[in-house]
C-alpha cells in the first residue's frame, strides 16, 4: 500500500520561500492564502539563540481531525494517505480550520481550501508509469522547487524509497505527535546515532 | 474575493450562546408548574435565531442541508441533526403538553452536541481540553434555568437553578485549572462572582418577590453568554508550532 509523505531536512532549509512561491504559482492560490509556509523561528535567548526555517502546511494525517469534524463529507482521505476536499460538497463552516492543529486551512470563496501535496501531479504522473519524488512531473511543486535540497517526497511505505532512505539515516520528529493525527509530514534534524 | 477566513466569530458565538441557552431552557420548561408550552417556543426560537447566525457564517449559504452528510463522526452534522428533532416537538408541545419531556431530551441532545463541538476541534487547546464538556453543558443549563425563572418560579425550578449554577461554577473552575487561560479570565470573574454568588444570593430571595427571580436570571444568562463569547472568539488561539528538536548543522 502507498502511503505519500513529505520529509523536509531541517539542516537544510535556509528560508529562501522559494517554495512557497513555487506552490502559489502551481496553485494559483489568491493573496493571503499560502498553502506551503517557512516558519522562521528564532529559539533560545541572546546570545545563545538558535534559527530554524520549518515547512509547514497541511500534514495529510493518518488521522485527520478536519476529516472527522466535516460535516458535509467534503474532507476525505484516499487510501494513499492523501487528505482531499470536494469543493463542491463544502459548505464553508471552517469547522475544518479550527479542528486543524496545523493552521493548514484558509476558506476562500466560501469554501476550504489546502494544501493538495499537487494531487493532480501525482495522479498524472503515476497514470503515465512516473514515480513521485523522483520524477518532475509526478511530483509537488515545492519539492521540485527546493534549491536547497530541503524538501523530498516519495511513498513511506516501500523501504526503497527516497524518503524511507532519508528517514533511517537520520533523525527526525513530526509537528505535534503527542495530538495523535499523525503527520505524513517528517523533520530530519541530525544524522542517525 | 472573499477574505480568508481562519477563524469562527460572534455569527459562531452566537450559536453557542443563543443554543446553549435555548437548549437549557427546553430542559428546565420540563419543571415548570403548571407545565407550559411557552417557554419551550421560546427556546426553540433562541435556538433558531442562533441557528440562523452561524448559517450566515458559513461561505455557502444555499448548501446549508449539506450539514446533514457525516453523522457518523461529526458533532455539527448531529448537531443539525438533534435541531431536527427539536423543533416539531417544541412546537408540538403547544398542541400537547406530554411532548415536554421528548422535547427536552432533544434539548439535552442538542447541547451536548454543542459541547462536543469545541472539544473535537484539536488546533484550538482552549477548546480541546475534556473539561470544556461539562462546562459547555452546564453553562447552557443555567442559562435556561435562569431564562425559566422568568416565567414561574416554583421551588423545583429555583432547587434546579441553584444546582445548575453551582455546577456551572465548579465546571469552571475544572476548566480553568487546566486550561490557564488568560483571555477567559475576566469572564470568569464575572461568571464566579455574578454568575454564582450574586444569582445564589438572588435565587434565595426569589420566593418572596419576582424581581429577585428575574435578577438570578439575569445574572445567569448575561455571565455565561460573556464567557461563550470570549470562549468562542477571544480564546479561539491555535497552539502554533514548536520544535521538539533543533537541526544539528556543521560539527557536534
Amino acid at each position: 500500500m502507498t502511503r505519500w509523505a513529505m520529509v523536509a531536512d531541517l539542516r537544510r532549509c535556509v528560508g529562501c520561500q522559494t517554495c512557497t512561491a513555487a506552490c502559489k504559482q502551481a496553485n494559483g492560490t489568491p493573496p493571503g492564502v499560502q498553502w506551503r509556509r517557512v516558519l522562521d523561528l528564532e529559539v533560545g535567548e541572546y546570545p545563545a539563540v538558535k534559527r530554524a526555517f520549518v515547512p509547514v502546511g497541511c500534514m495529510h494525517c493518518d488521522d485527520p481531525p478536519c476529516m472527522h469534524v466535516c460535516p458535509s463529507t467534503a474532507t476525505r482521505k484516499r487510501s494513499d494517505g492523501i487528505v482531499t476536499i470536494d469543493p463542491e460538497l463544502c459548505i464553508g463552516c471552517a469547522y475544518c480550520a479550527v479542528a486543524c492543529p496545523y493552521e493548514a486551512r484558509y476558506k476562500v470563496d466560501g469554501v476550504a481550501t489546502k494544501c493538495t501535496f499537487c494531487v493532480e501531479r501525482i495522479d498524472a504522473g503515476t497514470a503515465k508509469g512516473l514515480t513521485p519524488g523522483v520524477d518532475p512531473e509526478a511530483t509537488p511543486a515545492c519539492v521540485n522547487s527546493c534549491i536547497a535540497n530541503a524538501l523530498h517526497f516519495g511513498d513511506v511505505e516501500d523501504p526503497a524509497s527516497n524518503v524511507s532512505r532519508l528517514l533511517a539515516e537520520n533523525q527526525h520528529f513530526r509537528m505535534s505527535e503527542a495530538l495523535g493525527t499523525g503527520p505524513g509530514f517528517y523533520y530530519l534534524w541530525d544524522k542517525a546515532p | 474575493m472573499s477574505r480568508p477566513q481562519r477563524h469562527w466569530d460572534a455569527r459562531a458565538a452566537l450559536n453557542f450562546m443563543l443554543g446553549g441557552s435555548g437548549a437549557g431552557l427546553m430542559a428546565a420548561g420540563a419543571l415548570l408548574e403548571p407545565p407550559s408550552p411557552w417557554p419551550l417556543a421560546c427556546a426553540a426560537v433562541l435556538i433558531a435565531v442562533g441557528l440562523t447566525a452561524v448559517w450566515l457564517e458559513i461561505g455557502k449559504k444555499a448548501r446549508a442541508l449539506h450539514v446533514l452528510f457525516n453523522p457518523y463522526t461529526s458533532w455539527m452534522a448531529r448537531e443539525s441533526l438533534a435541531a431536527l428533532l427539536l423543533f416539531p416537538l417544541a412546537f408540538g408541545s403547544i398542541l400537547t403538553l406530554r411532548l415536554i419531556p421528548a422535547a427536552a431530551m432533544a434539548a439535552l441532545v442538542f447541547l451536548w452536541c454543542q459541547a462536543r463541538i469545541l472539544r473535537a476541534s484539536r488546533g484550538i487547546p482552549a477548546w480541546r481540553a475534556p473539561e470544556i464538556v461539562p462546562l459547555v453543558v452546564c453553562t447552557g443549563l443555567a442559562e435556561g434555568a435562569g431564562l425559566a425563572l422568568f416565567f414561574s418560579h416554583p421551588p423545583l425550578l429555583l432547587a434546579a437553578y441553584a444546582l445548575a449554577v453551582t455546577a456551572r461554577a465548579w465546571a469552571w473552575l475544572r476548566y480553568n485549572a487546566a486550561t490557564k487561560n488568560a483571555a477567559l479570565a475576566p469572564a470568569g470573574r464575572s461568571l464566579l462572582a455574578i454568575g454564582t454568588g450574586g444569582a445564589l444570593a438572588c435565587a434565595a430571595l426569589a420566593m418572596d418577590s419576582s424581581a429577585f427571580a428575574w435578577l438570578a436570571g439575569l445574572a445567569a444568562v448575561g455571565t455565561g453568554w460573556r464567557l461563550k463569547f470570549a470562549l468562542v472568539t477571544r480564546a479561539s488561539a491555535y497552539q502554533g508550532f514548536s520544535l521538539p528538536h533543533l537541526p544539528v548543522r556543521g560539527a557536534r
